[in-house]
């Protein structure tokens, strides 16, 4: 199954295309726990790790698999985990253990509809705003969409190299469709492929404080077992690893957790934009319902409808400069997605009052086919 | 080429995922062209109303999911009854004749064969009837040519099981030569 | 005199620990068996949980990983798959291994994945001020069983012997030399291996169950606890009230990260 072939191009789903993402960005841990319909994630690593002398495992539930793989990234491993609604759930506790502990982790959330155990075999997008606050507490978060199998391969290393250089779980929100749809995807060469490692500390042990403040906002953890003893935890702490309950020092910590992805939000944010220079409608579309827009862009376009879209690659940090942009030009944004809205309540706010934001929600676990976004775009027309 | 959706259904457990899967490949990979395959099955392993779908195109698939359909296959009356709304007044439907006892009315091309039979007692093996099936369609709808379906299955279908699957394509792609001779 | 200061972190002293409570014997306890069988601190990873003996490794110069409510042992499993190298020891308290952290208890001990679990058994939730928890005796007095409680205890031991355990043993605070051997003897084995060790807790648990003074406490860990050669030859009348301790299993079967290795051995493509 895995494939070591440059440019190879072959036929895939998008939740086998993730797994084969993960072990060219040089995943070698993957913990998870089974689920519906991210379980072909752990398939096909449990097939291919052991093979490149990496570990797999099975754990007893959703909240071990998220501790295991932040054990695992603490030696120095990239690891990852993959679920789906309630699984992501349960994984926000740890999940916000390797926020605050900045830990590098990858947890890709393969999205089914909810609440609760809802529709698994199903298609939404009802987890976009829990990936962004699922976890109490304020902290920077970094989540990454994609909308086919080439895109989720993609994204995939992306992610990797996201939290490998900011120090901090990264999540991929994918949905049922591209979880499941099996198309082709070009394997590049691996030297065609960037990764990025996270930093190693440059002082000797004496002098190593592991959240040391700098000016790049970004600690530099030393793998356990290479000579750096620290500690590591989820209680507020300062520059030494160790929990404080200095006001200042508690301050500093959690601002600093929000501004080291503010702070390189125009790194971090990636968008494609579709026929937007002359539009008058917007279209604001993710995941798997990016393709339906495409697909209605062109054919508004041949009714005579001027319709551009934007479509986001990372929707934490929000895109809300590009928001705000196409805001300013056209009369009207759409914002279809299978959830009530999670979406376009942030687009409203970044659009600043400028102009109408309309939703489009499908929440019955069926695509938004092209036709129904045709009549809302007419409607608004 | 425009646009070719292609829905396969029956219920669980009858192999139209991985046939789905073959079909695509036979069109992405053999014979070069763009071909995008999508699912949709309940919450069970085995039963229940299951359907993948295929698209065939030239260029670049944006919507991946089958829309107008220009063929459907139905190897149950419930996915028949559940899923033929979407077929073009010109699509082709293929159905199994012994279990579809009532196919829709309509204006499009009808095919019915004993498709699940004639792996049963033909080939002797009721798993291979996503493959007869294969053989019926693709020879009906012409669109993926013979020679990448068959290099699609053998890529497909487990080790030692080469040879009866290549036979339940034959069988099936006679039966869809005798059909269209009908 | 053992000389600790090597193997703490000074700086962080004073301990967070009441007067009269156990843990820090069983911390002393422990620094004296990694030093006596010469465990490499740039080698060795503590992974802890939450609650008073959770706060262990804050005190203890090697990697030390402080992580969430019951998941200790998760984590740790990590640690040790990634980096089956490192000496993986995991402290965690009764409410955290076997209340919240329950199932990973159990599955850590069925997969028998090297690693050295010290639960120190105070009968009680100490940090988050004595409430009732899985091993708080029934009839005790706890802040959320003021009319005394009704669940009977889990045997912390019998649970993770019946789960899959390699080496289970039991000491307590007061038998400290006993304790040192069973912890030493815990770090040399390959495969899960747990020390139950009876820790009192005079602040939450004594007090609200006669028992304020943390000496009174020692005393009936003194008259309670029976070694297991002993406990063989008492009868059940005698066995009332008493407990035992020392190696309760010790036995050699397949170790999680070891027949990994021999997973990857078997992949590696032929040359």
């Amino acid at each position: 199954m895995s494939n070591d072939r440059p440019g190879k191009v072959r036929m895939m789903q998008g939740n086998q295309a993730c797994a084969e993402g993960a072990i060219a960005a040089g995943c070698r841990f993957f913990a998870g726990y089974p689920i519906t319909p991210s379980s072909e994630i752990a398939e096909n690593l449990s097939v291919m790790l052991p093979r490149l002398g990496g570990k797999f495992i099975q754990m007893e539930d959703e909240m071990a698999a998220m501790g295991a793989i932040i054990g695992a990234a603490l030696t120095g491993q990239k690891s990852m985990t993959a679920t789906s609604g309630p699984g992501f759930s349960l994984k926000q506790e740890n999940i916000g253990y390797a926020g605050m502990a900045e830990v590098p982790c990858v947890i890709v959330n393969v999205m089914r509809g909810g609440p609760s155990t809802g529709m698994p075999t199903l298609p939404a997008q009802m987890d976009v705003q829990q990936a962004r606050w699922g976890a109490h507490g304020d902290r920077g978060v970094i989540a990454l969409t994609a909308k086919s199998a080439q895109e989720t391969y993609e994204q995939t290393i992306r992610a990797f190299n996201l939290a490998e250089k900011f120090m901090t779980p990264v999540i991929l929100l994918i949905d049922e469709i591209t979880g499941h749809t099996t198309e082709k995807v070009i394997i590049p060469d691996a030297s065609d492929i960037e990764i990025v490692h996270r930093k190693k500390p440059d002082e000797d042990p004496e002098n190593y404080l592991p959240y040391r403040l700098t000016d790049e906002c970004v600690p530099i953890l030393a793998p356990f077992g290479t000579g750096y003893r620290y500690n590591v935890t989820g209680l507020c702490h300062n520059e030494t690893g160790f929990p404080t309950n200095d006001s200042h020092d508690i301050q500093c910590l959690i601002e600093r957790l929000t501004r080291k992805i503010e702070m390189y939000e125009d790194d971090i944010i990636r968008n494609n934009e579709l026929m937007l220079e002359d539009a008058e409608i917007g279209v604001f579309a993710y995941g798997s319902v990016a393709r339906t827009a495409q697909a209605v862009v062109r054919m508004c376009r041949e009714e005579g409808i001027k319709v551009g879209l934007l479509e986001p690659k990372v929707l934490w940090p929000f895109p809300a400069k590009a928001v705000f942009a196409m805001a300013q030009k056209v009369r009207a944004i759409v914002v279809p997605e299978l959830n009530l809205g999670q979406m376009a309540r942030e687009v409203s706010l970044a659009s600043e009052c400028r102009v109408p934001v309309h939703k489009l929600g499908r929440v019955d676990g069926r695509p938004i086919p092209p036709q129904q976004l045709v009549e809302k775009i007419r409607e608004v027309v | 080429m425009d646009r070719y959706d292609v829905r396969l259904s029956g219920s669980g457990g009858q192999g139209l995922i991985l046939a789905g899967k073959i079909l695509a490949e036979a069109a992405a990979i053999y014979d070069g062209r763009n071909a995008v395959q999508t699912q949709s099955y309940g919450p069970e392993a085995r039963g229940g109303a299951s359907k993948a779908e295929v698209v065939i195109k030239d260029g670049e698939i944006d919507y991946p999911k089958a829309m107008d359909l220009d063929l459907l296959l139905s190897l149950t009356q419930e996915s028949c009854t559940k899923y033929s709304g979407d077929l073009k007044e010109d699509g082709i439907m293929i159905v199994d004749s012994e279990i579809v006892k009532y196919p829709p009315e309509g204006s499009f091309k009808l095919y019915a064969a004993p498709i699940t039979s004639i792996a049963a007692n033909k080939i002797g093996k009721i798993v291979v009837t996503n493959i007869v099936a294969l053989g019926i369609l693709s020879k009906i709808a012409g669109v993926v040519t013979e020679e990448s379906m068959r290099k699609a299955i053998l890529a497909r279908v487990p080790k030692g099981t080469e040879e009866i699957n290549m036979k339940a394509f034959d069988e099936g792609w006679k039966t869809g030569e005798e059909l269209l001779a009908e | 005199m053992f000389d600790y200061l090597q193997y703490v972190r000074q700086e962080n002293f004073p301990h967070i620990w009441c007067s009269g409570c156990g843990d820090g014997i069983v911390l002393k306890a422990l620094i004296r068996s990694m030093d006596k069988l010469g465990l490499s601190q740039d080698e060795t990873v503590m992974v802890s949980g939450i609650g008073c003996s959770s706060r262990t490794p804050g005190y203890v110069d090697i990697n030390t990983l402080h992580t969430t409510h019951g998941r200790a042992l998760a984590f740790a499993t990590g640690v040790k798959i990634a980096n089956p190298d490192l000496n993986v020891i995991v402290v965690t308290g009764d409410g955290d291994a076997t209340a919240i952290g329950g199932n990973h208890f159990i599955h850590a001990a069925r997969r028998n994945i090297d690693l050295t679990v010290l639960l120190y058994n105070n009968y009680i939730y100490g940090m988050t001020g004595g409430q009732c928890s899985p091993t708080t005796p029934r009839g005790a007095y706890a802040s959320t069983a003021q009319h005394g409680n009704l669940e009977p205890p889990f045997n912390i031991s019998g649970l993770a012997i019946a789960a899959g355990a390699s080496f289970v043993a039991r000491g307590d605070v007061y038998n400290v030399k006993k304790l040192e051997t069973l912890i030493g003897k815990a770090l040399q084995k390959k495969g899960f291996s747990l020390v139950e060790v009876v820790s009192p807790c005079p602040t939450a648990f004594g007090r609200r169950n006669r028992m304020a003074r943390p000496v009174k406490m020692m005393e009936q860990l003194r008259d309670t606890v029976v070694s297991v050669e002993k406990w063989e030859k008492m009868t059940d009348e005698e066995r009332k009230g008493k407990f035992r301790t020392g190696i309760l299993k010790d036995i050699e079967k397949p170790e999680f990260t070891a027949e990994y290795a021999k997973l990857i051995e078997k992949m590696r493509p032929e040359e």
